[in-house]
């Protein structure tokens, strides 16, 4: 090929000029996103902060939960912030520890169910057909039962303790994950990739862990966070009607319960374990939002 | 369209079948009518014993019982209960009249603030209105029924206090004795729905508020709405008639989906104003270990999901023409 | 070397009317947060009544914004300026309450995909009434009337019954024609068509196009035709302009633009048309993509993929001056040079085929 002697100055092309803003990664691009949600950024902090209250300032409080003091039904003070309850229990420490249990719960629903049912789901959304019809009729009929009325039934026969309660209310969340699940791999599996890899020569099983789960993360992730704060709300209600966590183990609505009598003349009792189920819920609702958009921002502004 | 729903229909009863008989399995495994008479202290005698096992088909098969008790719900018997003077058909079909109103009107009104908060959101989209109310939401959608409905009762309470007479109802679902004549029996009834539904709708309509918000914005950012706006609508025919109109339908599927959880939330609330519905009877048959009387209750329940979601279905497709003839 | 593209005369429109529509430094942009999107820079056109004016370029020239702008459907945050005078008032002027009398009575438009431009609850026949009613105060049955009539002008067969069809059942053509029929149900004096033809098969774009014609001879409205496909511009357009990052880069008759284009993007995008009847010629496309328009460096946009390209192309953007006539205009400093110039003179045949072909012409025996 012969060298080009035509002059530089007239036919070489201007620098490229395209682009102007700067490349980011996937990863990063969802963090950034995630930051710029303020209340989810707030309320993970303050889901942090209550955890380590709820661990570690439990562990360090001078007061254990059960324990017996002289003060009866003393009023919030200095020594008793959240006052205490007529057997002379300090409230603080019972609400940590009802915290504690109660995020126990919660959080190994939410992991337990969201596996199961990611797993269920994918699998009835991947293979279509009969497997799938018959896997999600299954899903539905766990749907069509108030689940509290169920859990309640189970708990009653085999609950008491924590992780007992976690395993019946997961043995029936996972259906709803199941459902957002196979909807997720339903749209996933349309999508060109997954030809792509299927020409390639990929199996079923590589396809649906290595392609589908991945794009999926975003929706898995924020159906955990959705889970968890319905996993808390109905292990609080189950305890509250007396069918979930039972003594010596305290739940966050065995308290409630426990105080709805006493509420004109000692509010502190059921004031306090009621804001604390509101502000987790609360701070893992807005946390999953931040995710949500962070994955997946919609930014639907209206055309005006 | 009369297929459409006939087909529906045909559908759902093999549905129903299915899940009697998971409901009755899981009943007879999860309680044993028995155990309270065997850790009475001093324990039972053995002939009552045995008497109740018979009176309650326990010497029988799972699958005869199921059968037994499957066959006896067509002729209205619904199975022999703990309490062996109590009849649970009509022990539900009472509880049940006085829960459905408290889930109807309470669904309705969730529903009428979820789409107007709804709209009105996604019209004023990051307005102030929109902040408030979606933090609202949020609020709501975090707070455990129970702990509000209490909230509510202690209100109601100091309410009373407060005025000097009994103005709010906050206990039971009628005044007892009932008031006499229609007409103040009604209104005595009305009375005591007034914090228990706001307590319910309160909880419910969360979800159904930030759905119809984002369901809203999808349409209003159609293309079918620019071309509404490109005829010379005004603003608001195009946001009625086009985006409230066609935003709407999806919702019916949502509030269908949700039927069981206000159920589960119609129990807990009945619970904390000490209504004598469905919640109560759940809760006293399971605490007695009556197998048959919360199988015969998980029934009920299942069916009215089931009923729900055949409604919800035929709306949606008289509302949406696209998968009328599907 | 240059071709004949037909441009028979019956298909002219011979007299043209008065000025319609005249729009004068038309400037749009929008926020973002890497800096303001100057999607439309300085726009100015007129339109007469009767004629076809066809506005061409590639997506995100802002051919699609400049429309919305004349029709006020641009989002709040859109910043507008300039002028669009239309029957003696600026339309950037009028309250949204006047505005809304001037869309769909005045000034329709036509939108690109007719799969979601229709609502899908509502039958085909009331959507169209619901155009008449909105500025005619009519009866229902009168509107409907009215809308069977339309429907008939469109071509779309069985119009009574059709009416009550819904848009689902319909397909793409026929709802797109039932967009035209909505358009011209109010005897509009503009109509806009933005890219009517691109979400639909190319069998159907004939049909669009005599729907199109038969709205425009029904109503004697002007027409704007929006593509970015010169192919359906050659058969309709009295006048063409061509825009590029936001600004009009050549303004002409048809047969100006098609014979004697004098902006080296005009001539690429002729030249990057495929053409059964040029067997010999090679595709020459424009290589790279159009520049972002958020924080636009000085000079001519179309520089860095210009073959023409010199370093004043770089210091000042070109303006539109006069070429072969007055009416003809075109935004570039080396104009001249294209002077009988066909688009394979100025820019590269496709280099990786040549080469390929060369190869394999060496290794056969």
């Amino acid at each position: 090929m012969p060298e080009t002697t035509t002059a530089a100055t007239t036919a070489a092309p201007a620098p490229d000029r395209e682009f102007t803003v700067a490349e980011r990664s996937q990863s990063q691009l969802v963090l950034r996103r995630f930051l710029q949600h303020r209340a989810a950024v707030v309320s993970l902090g303050v889901f942090v902060a209550l955890i380590l209250l709820a661990y570690v300032g439990g562990w360090l409080w001078k007061y254990d939960a059960g324990q017996y003091t002289p003060d009866n039904s003393v009023p919030p003070s200095w020594d008793h912030p959240f006052g205490t309850d007529s057997a002379g229990r300090d409230q603080f420490a019972q609400v940590l520890r009802g915290t504690r249990i109660s995020l126990q719960v919660s959080v190994s629903v939410a992991i337990l169910a969201t596996l199961v049912g990611t797993l269920w789901g994918s699998i009835a959304g991947y293979f279509g057909g009969w497997v799938d019809t018959v896997m999600m009729r299954i899903s539905d009929l766990v749907l069509t039962l108030p689940l509290i009325a169920v859990a309640a039934m189970l708990a009653h026969n085999f609950g008491g303790t924590w992780y007992l309660i976690a395993l019946v209310i997961a043995a029936l969340y996972w259906a709803y994950v199941s459902r957002v699940a196979r909807g997720v791999v339903l749209s996933l599996r349309e999508k060109e990739f997954v030809e792509a890899a299927k020409a390639l020569g990929a199996s079923d099983a590589r396809i649906i862990l290595r392609h589908l789960v991945p794009n999926a993360l975003g929706s898995i992730l924020v159906n955990l966070t959705i889970l968890v704060a319905l996993a808390i709300l109905l292990e609080t209600s189950l305890s509250y009607l007396g069918f979930g966590v039972t003594p010596p183990d305290t739940s966050l609505g065995l308290l409630v319960s426990e105080a709805q009598t006493a509420l004109t003349t000692r509010p502190w009792l059921f004031y306090f374990p009621g804001l604390f189920i509101i502000i987790i819920a609360l701070t893992i609702n807005f946390i999953g939002d931040g995710l949500r958009d962070a994955f997946d921002p919609q930014q639907t502004k209206v055309r005006q | 369209m009369l297929a459409f729903a006939v087909r529906r229909i045909l559908y759902s009863i093999p549905v129903l079948i299915v899940a009697s008989f998971i409901i009755f399995a899981l009943g007879s495994a999860s309680a044993d009518p028995l155990a309270p008479l065997r850790e009475k202290n001093p324990p039972a005698p053995q002939n009552v014993i045995d008497a109740e096992t018979v009176r309650l088909h326990l010497d029988q098969p799972l699958l005869q019982r199921y059968f037994g008790w499957l066959g006896g719900i067509f002729t209205g018997d619904f199975g022999p209960s703990v309490v062996s003077t109590a009849n649970i058909g009509s022990d539900l079909a009472d509880r049940f009249l006085v829960t459905i109103r408290l889930i109807a009107l309470a669904m309705l009104i969730a529903l009428v603030l979820a789409v107007v908060i709804g709209v009105l959101t996604a019209v004023k989209q990051y307005s102030k209105f929109d902040y408030s109310a979606t933090f609202l939401g949020f609020l709501f959608l975090a707070m455990p029924a129970f702990w509000f409905a209490i909230l509510l009762k202690q209100a109601g309470i100091e309410f009373n206090n407060a005025v000097g007479t009994q103005a709010i109802y906050t206990i039971g679902q009628v005044s007892v004795p009932p008031p006499q004549g229609t007409g103040a029996y009604i209104l005595d009834v009305l009375g005591h729905m007034v914090l228990p539904t706001i307590a319910l709708a309160l909880i419910s309509y969360a979800a159904w508020s930030r759905f119809t918000r984002a369901s809203m914005l999808e349409v209003m950012n159609s293309d079918y709405v620019r071309l509404a706006r490109a005829k010379g609508l005004s603003r608001r025919t195009v946001m009625v008639k086009h985006g409230l109109r066609t935003a709407l339908i999806p919702l019916t599927t949502v509030t269908a989906l949700d039927i069981a959880s206000i159920i589960g939330g119609a129990v807990v609330t009945e619970n904390v104003f000490q209504w004598k519905g469905m919640g109560d009877y759940l809760v006293t048959s399971i605490r007695q270990n009556d197998v048959y009387a919360t199988a015969s209750w998980l029934l009920i329940a299942a069916t009215v999901v089931i009923a729900f979601n055949l409604i919800a279905d035929v709306l949606y497709g008289v509302l949406d023409p696209r998968i009328r003839y599907a | 070397m240059t071709e004949q593209i037909d441009l028979s005369p019956s298909r002219r429109r011979g007299t043209k009317g008065d000025v319609v529509l005249e729009v004068a430094g038309l400037d749009v942009s929008f926020p973002s947060g890497d800096g303001p999107v100057r999607a439309v820079r300085g726009v100015d056109y007129t339109l007469r009544r009767g004629e076809v004016l066809g506005i061409v370029g590639e997506s995100g020239s802002g051919k699609s914004v400049t429309s919305m702008a004349v029709m006020r459907l641009l989002p709040n945050t859109a910043r507008v300026s300039g002028e669009i005078r239309f029957d003696g008032r600026n339309l950037l002027d009028l309250s949204e309450a006047e505005m809304t009398r001037v869309r769909g009575s005045k000034i329709a438009m036509i939108f690109q995909d007719p799969m979601t431009s229709l609502n899908p609850v509502y039958t085909i026949g009331a959507q169209i009434a619901e155009a008449v009613r909105a500025h005619h105060d009519v009866s229902k049955a009168a509107a409907m009337d009215r809308a069977v009539e339309l429907l008939d002008k469109v071509r779309i067969p069985n119009a009574k019954d059709r009416a009550g069809s819904y848009p689902h059942e319909l397909s793409g053509g026929m709802r797109q024609r039932v967009v035209i029929a909505i358009a011209m149900a109010n005897d509009p004096d503009v109509i806009i068509a933005d890219e009517p033809t691109t979400a639909l098969d190319v069998t159907v774009q004939a049909q669009i196009m005599d729907a199109l014609k038969a709205a425009q001879d029904e109503t004697g409205a002007a027409m704007v035709l929006i593509t970015h496909d010169l192919g359906v511009i050659a058969g309709q357009a009295d006048r063409v302009m061509v825009m590029y990052a936001g600004k009009l880069v050549e303004v002409g008759s048809a047969e100006d633009i098609f014979y004697t284009p004098r902006m080296p993007y005009t001539l690429g995008l002729l030249g990057s048309l495929p053409r059964l009847d040029r067997r010999s010629a090679r595709l020459t496309p424009i290589p790279g993509s159009p520049p972002s328009v958020v924080n636009m460096p000085p000079g001519c946009p179309f520089g860095p993929r210009c073959p023409k390209h010199t370093e004043i192309c770089d210091e000042t953007e070109p303006e539109l001056r006069p070429t072969t006539g007055p009416a003809h205009l075109a935004a570039c400093h080396h104009a001249e040079t294209l002077v009988g110039a066909a688009a394979d003179d100025v820019f590269e045949t496709e280099v990786a085929d040549a080469e390929a072909l060369h190869q394999l012409a060496e290794e056969t025996p």
